[in-house]
């Protein structure tokens, strides 16, 4: 549904996605998260000699492969759209979510990049609203986007301030 | 002592000036006050039973390190006090205070977005009131003056408001027009009538009839019941405490509240700093039309224990009125807002399912300048957000929703203590709301807010 809705509120095609190495951040987050359990059940599995033991790598295969599905169409759902007075950012799979952020309201924006982000060159875009509801972020975008992003935003977010 | 004297600029020999001044001399008394209590409290029941234990004549040790806390707790206070001066200088309010850690407060004057007077019991008894300055601004420091003269506090919070809003140092407070004043043979049946309060009553009742049927389990649910009364007695006090003798009036910059009880509380709500108002009606009030109005005002989350204290302002627009009198308030407050629905306001039928609770009540629709969003089955509540006012608007949908075809329309503003919410609309609809509301918004900051409008006669209670 998501995107036929942020279709409808931004009109189609605008919406743009984050760059395809976030989704090898991510592949690379859940190898680092999965792939150690995975050894440690397969140990499990050789050393107890219990015949039901041996079901517990398949069993963390399948979870793994749930997650890396589950990841996919998250990183699927993320977008972004600038239009001329709204940021809209649309996540979420099972929770959707489609924030529309007028420029005027930005307090300030945040730019963070972890070690993994880092490895890949992406950057994690934030914009504070005076509510702390507001959750308008941006991940996985690529370092130059994110920085010419952050300060197209600061632009315009100067010239359509407005007060609380 | 009832009330602070009106604030008049010639009658106080008070110079605001240029010079550095002290707090008054008794501030440490009231200071030390709750401290005092405190250690009392902690003191007298150990110190009776030590004596209980050993019956060998003398003072027991801990008198002494009791002593020794109030003495060491009340030399502190005055070298606080000493340490502490304060002055209007430079398009600033200065506060200096501390011994050890000196620590310099300064609050541009124009940053200056409340000033409210505010005299606890303790303060009361000697003559004394705090001056309390809320600030705009993230991260920005309240002042607190604590403790002025009863008769000084009102010169130096009219000497402030006149140089936050740049005018002559002499001008005085601005004439408030009073608005309603809520009767204290009104405010306690409310306040009784509040659900929080009948529910563990009709409980209570209901475990003494079980009780002649039922006597085991019947004692127990009693017990459980008079436990949840003596808590909720405690709220309906403090409540009662807190906006006794409530009265309301409008000044130009803002609404005036003068509450309290045992502890006298003057304050402002700039209208300005209003996010959102909300309309709440409990059961038991529908059936005598009462409601109550309460505000959100932007305010930002501070850790420092004083700050926090100084958040806990103007909650309540008013806390019983006749629906006709809190209506028209709101439109004092929020000139146009019309909280009935329109027919077409509620949900589709198919979210009976999957809001079974709140779908009776439940609704959201917007104007030209507000929007506005019902809920709730007990207590019905209508939450008002200008449109000028919204921060972001975001439109929701989980599972049970999609299965539903219904979303929600959440309208995030700077207060913190609701968001509108509009739940349970169809997916159409709610694509819909989220391109008007954030349309209209973004047209709404373009013009500017229109003044209040010239006051109409108040409605007889109904």
């Amino acid at each position: 549904m998501t995107a036929v809705v942020t279709g409808q509120i931004i009109g189609a095609g605008e919406l743009k996605r984050l760059s395809p190495r976030f989704w090898l951040a991510r592949q690379t987050q859940l190898a680092l998260l999965w792939g150690p359990v995975f050894i440690a059940a397969l140990v499990v599995a050789l050393i107890v000699n219990v015949s039901s033991a041996d079901l517990l790598p398949v069993v963390v295969a399948l979870i793994a492969c749930v997650a890396w599905f589950v990841e996919r169409g998250r990183y699927r759902a993320w977008g972004y759209a600038e239009r001329e007075d709204d940021l809209i950012v649309t996540r979420g799979l099972m929770f959707r979510r489609v924030s529309v952020v007028p420029y005027g309201r930005m307090q300030f924006i945040d730019v963070t990049a972890g070690p993994i982000d880092r490895a890949f060159s992406l950057a994690t875009v934030q914009l504070h609203t005076a509510a702390a509801a507001t959750d308008a972020r941006i991940p996985g975008l690529d370092r130059v986007d994110a920085d010419a992003l952050r300060d197209r935003l600061a632009l315009v977010g100067e010239a359509k301030a407005t007060g609380l | 002592m009832s009330a602070m004297p009106p604030p008049t600029a010639t009658a106080s020999p008070l110079e605001v000036g240029e010079s550095w001044r002290r707090l008054h001399p008794l501030s440490p008394i009231v200071r030390f006050g709750r401290v005092l209590i405190g250690v009392i409290v902690v003191a007298v029941p150990s110190i009776a039973e030590q004596q209980g234990l050993h019956r060998d004549g003398g003072l027991p040790i801990s008198v002494f390190v009791y002593v020794g806390l109030l003495v060491l707790g009340g030399l502190g206070g005055v070298i606080s006090w000493l340490v502490t001066r304060w002055r209007i200088a430079g398009g600033n309010l200065q506060i200096e205070t501390g011994f050890i850690r000196r620590q310099s407060l300064r609050i541009p004057l124009a940053r200056i977005q409340a000033v409210d007077v505010i005299a606890p019991l303790s303060a009361r008894f000697l003559g004394l009131a705090e001056v309390r300055v809320v600030s705009a601004g993230r991260g920005a420091e309240h002042g607190r003056l604590a403790y002025l003269t009863a008769a000084q506090a009102p010169v130096v919070r009219a000497r402030l408001l006149a140089l936050a809003h740049g005018l002559e140092v002499g001008t005085p407070e601005p004439a408030a027009l009073p608005l309603l004043h809520v009767q204290n043979g009104l405010l306690l049946p409310a306040l009784l009538m509040r659900s929080q309060v009948l529910a563990p009553v009709l409980i209570a009742i209901a475990g003494i009839a079980a009780i002649a049927a039922a006597p085991v389990v019947g004692a127990g649910a009693l017990g459980s019941a008079i436990t949840v009364l003596v808590v909720s007695g405690l709220g309906v006090a403090r409540a009662f405490n807190e906006d006794f003798d409530f009265a309301i009036s409008e000044a130009g910059d803002g609404v005036r509240l003068d509450r309290g009880l045992l502890q006298r509380r003057h304050e402002t709500i700039p209208y300005g700093r209003i996010q959102a108002v909300r309309v709440v009606e409990p059961l038991f009030w529908r059936a005598f039309g009462w409601a109550r109005l309460e505000v959100d005002v932007a305010r930002q989350s501070v850790s420092r224990e004083a700050d926090r204290d100084a958040q806990q302002v103007a909650r309540t627009l008013i806390p019983v009125a006749s629906r006709e009198q809190a209506l028209w308030l709101l439109a004092r407050v929020m000139p146009d807002a019309h909280p009935n629905p329109p027919p077409d306001a509620g949900p589709p039928s198919r979210a009976r399912l999957k809001a079974p609770l709140s779908f009776h009540f439940l609704a959201a629709w917007f104007g030209q300048r507000y929007v506005y969003a019902r809920t709730g089955r007990v207590q019905r509540s209508t939450i008002i957000v200008p449109l000028v006012k919204v921060q972001s608007v975001r439109l929701k949908s989980g599972p049970l929703q999609r299965a539903f075809q219904v979303a929600t329309v959440d309208v995030d503003t700077a207060g913190r203590r609701w968001q509108a919410s509009a739940r349970c609309r169809d997916e159409q609809e709610a694509v819909e709301m989220v391109r008007h509301i954030s349309e209209r918004a973004r047209l709404s900051r373009r013009v500017p807010p229109p003044l209040p409008a010239t006051p109409a006669p108040v409605p007889a209670a109904g």
